[in-house]
């Protein structure tokens, strides 16, 4: 880090993979004491964990964290829009987690290769998110090819999340990655595992006029708005207040 | 270890059932390792109701981890800063895993984890009381780590040298990390007393509606204890509940003067005598209550807790459904639908 220096640490770029960490953190916290086993209480936790971790990093690299998380509005927000969805039931829990962290890893692997001011965080961070992807790889196997009923409620929730994927290969400035190589392997790596889990790809738009960079660009959904409201009502009630 | 031997010795007849030369000879052998502080382990000969007992404390306990994860969670989504929000996920996290450990001790019973939830669910097992109390402010958390943790550390560190091989080593785990829960309740408390003066105010009244619960987690008194006596004779429990009390008490009395908190008890003062503080009467009206399930907070947590697991039934049995599909595959080469 000392040979880039925070000046150079490119702060939008910061901020959309400080976001979406911290932001996909929250709602699987929101998971806790509602999972479906006890394995899931530590697993979900675990990930939760690992993305708040990373959070903290990033934002750290564009401001100060908790001024960050705590006191920006919904527009100057940066992270995907895939990423702040409800969890929903489990299945949809698990394709957010799958199409997220099936990009995370691809991208985060090649930052780790490169020299660029995010080197460091994604070395340590591709092998937390490795067992992310890895985990919701065998839920969705066990789901696609479970019982009827979890079968169509992978089905479904894959479906749903479909059309909230293609922004995440949308250029973001200071973000030194090859996205349209990158989509290519997501594509194939998210391809493969709905086949093994008997499930088809989704067929409807993975981007259009209504997603195309916007979570990227500060453009929420409107679960965002109430998620924020939670998350920030504490801090914002005590102004100046340390914790 | 001696009951080892004496099983080696004197064997149960394949039908099952031991004769009575035998399972005198297996009690003996028990009561010799109990009184010489050796270990019995799941193998080992025991008798029926120190099995019982043992599922139902462990069970209880076990129970106490998950339900308690509630009240914290409560809080998770609206941690006032991500330092704090780490830690406490963290937490709650540790309380899923203690649970897991000791399931997984009950389990070394004989008894299943299934089964335990069920009796859990339908009211038949029991958790701790204290979590049948609601999480009002950020400051709660903080008197959680600090008192209830505390008390729970209290109470389970002898629990480490129980007679139960299992359940000892799973509790040498879980004070380890419930002390540092402790002390993170600890210091959010002393960040809140040194705080704003909203801040402060709201860590005192934490502590003021936390202080009672947290004395009653250690069970009635010795004279209206219904398990205590055989529990201490099996070494399962090594002290009694109002010397577990006292000792607690006499560790806060000091912590709460450092945290620049008061504790809501005019009757609390040292007695030189003694050697112990002295401390007002503990409202059992409020206590026996809560058990029968009259608290603020019956309803809710069991409701989640059923909740959880009923909509988590088809995620279950998908699992089941695939691992029977898929027998000695790892699940990673590939799923051919049947």
């Amino acid at each position: 880090m000392t040979a880039t220096g925070p000046a150079t640490v490119p702060v939008t770029a910061a901020l959309a993979l400080g976001d979406d960490a911290l932001v996909l953190s929250h709602r699987l916290g929101e998971w806790a004491g509602h999972a479906p086993v006890l394995e899931e209480e530590v697993a979900l936790a675990n990930i939760a964990l690992d993305l708040l971790g990373q959070a903290r990093v990033l934002l750290s690299l564009a401001g100060d964290e908790d001024e960050l998380a705590y006191l920006r509005e919904e527009r100057a927000f940066r992270n995907l829009q895939l990423v702040e969805q409800p969890n929903g039931d489990f299945a949809h829990t698990i394709a957010r987690q799958l199409y997220f962290s099936t990009y995370q890893q691809l991208l985060y692997a090649e930052l780790a290769a490169g020299t660029g001011p995010f080197a460091p965080l994604a070395a340590k961070a591709v092998k937390e998110v490795a067992y992310h992807r890895d985990h919701a790889e065998l839920w969705t196997l066990r789901l696609g090819d479970g019982t009827e009923t979890s079968h169509e409620r992978m089905r479904l929730a894959c479906d749903a999340l479909w059309r909230f994927t293609g922004e995440m290969f949308q250029p973001v400035e200071g973000l030194d990655a090859g996205l349209p190589a990158l989509e290519a392997r997501w594509l194939e790596s998210v391809t493969d595992v709905l086949g093994r889990a008997g499930l088809t790809v989704p067929e409807g738009p993975r981007t259009g006029a209504w997603s195309a960079g916007a979570g990227r660009q500060g453009l929420h959904t409107e679960p965002f708005g109430r998620m924020l409201a939670e998350m920030q009502h504490l801090h914002r009630s005590h102004p100046g207040a340390s914790w | 270890m001696a009951i080892a031997a004496a099983q080696r010795t004197a064997r149960t007849p394949a039908d099952g059932a031991p004769d009575t030369v035998d399972t005198a000879a297996y009690q003996h052998a028990f009561d010799t390792a109990v009184a010489a502080d050796e270990r019995i382990e799941p193998r080992d000969w025991m008798p029926d109701a120190y099995r019982a007992t043992l599922v139902r404390q462990i069970a209880q306990h076990a129970h106490s981890e998950i339900i308690g994860m509630q009240p914290e969670a409560n809080w998770i989504t609206r941690a006032p800063s991500l330092r704090r929000k780490a830690i406490l996920m963290a937490k709650v996290q540790d309380e899923a895993g203690h649970g897991l450990y000791l399931y997984s001790a009950a389990e070394t019973l004989g008894t299943s984890r299934d089964e335990l939830l069920d009796k859990l669910h339908a009211g038949r097992q029991k958790y701790s009381s204290i979590f049948n109390y609601p999480t009002l402010t950020w400051a709660d958390v903080g008197a959680i780590g600090w008192l209830v943790d505390g008390a729970a550390i209290t109470n389970q560190v002898p629990l480490c040298r129980c007679s139960y091989g299992p359940y000892a080593r799973a509790m040498v785990r879980i004070c380890k990390e419930e002390s540092f829960h402790q002390r993170q309740g600890y210091e959010l408390l002393l960040a809140l007393s040194k705080g704003t003066p909203e801040q402060h105010a709201m860590a005192q009244d934490a502590v003021n509606r936390w202080w009672w619960p947290s004395l009653m987690m250690f069970g009635p008194p010795d004279d209206e204890s219904q398990h205590s006596a055989q529990s201490m004779e099996w070494k399962i429990k090594r002290h009694s509940n109002d010397e577990l009390r006292r000792r607690f008490v006499d560790i806060c009395v000091p912590q709460a003067e450092s945290l620049g908190l008061t504790l809501p008890d005019p009757e609390l003062r040292w007695n030189e005598e003694q050697g112990h503080h002295d401390f007002g009467p503990i409202d059992w009206t409020e206590f026996q209550e809560v058990l029968k399930g009259n608290g603020p907070c019956n309803e809710q947590r069991i409701t989640q807790r059923r909740r959880a697991h009923d909509e988590g039934a088809w995620v279950r049995e998908a699992a089941a459904a695939y691992a029977a599909k898929h027998t000695g595959d790892t699940g990673e080469t590939g799923a051919t639908r049947a």
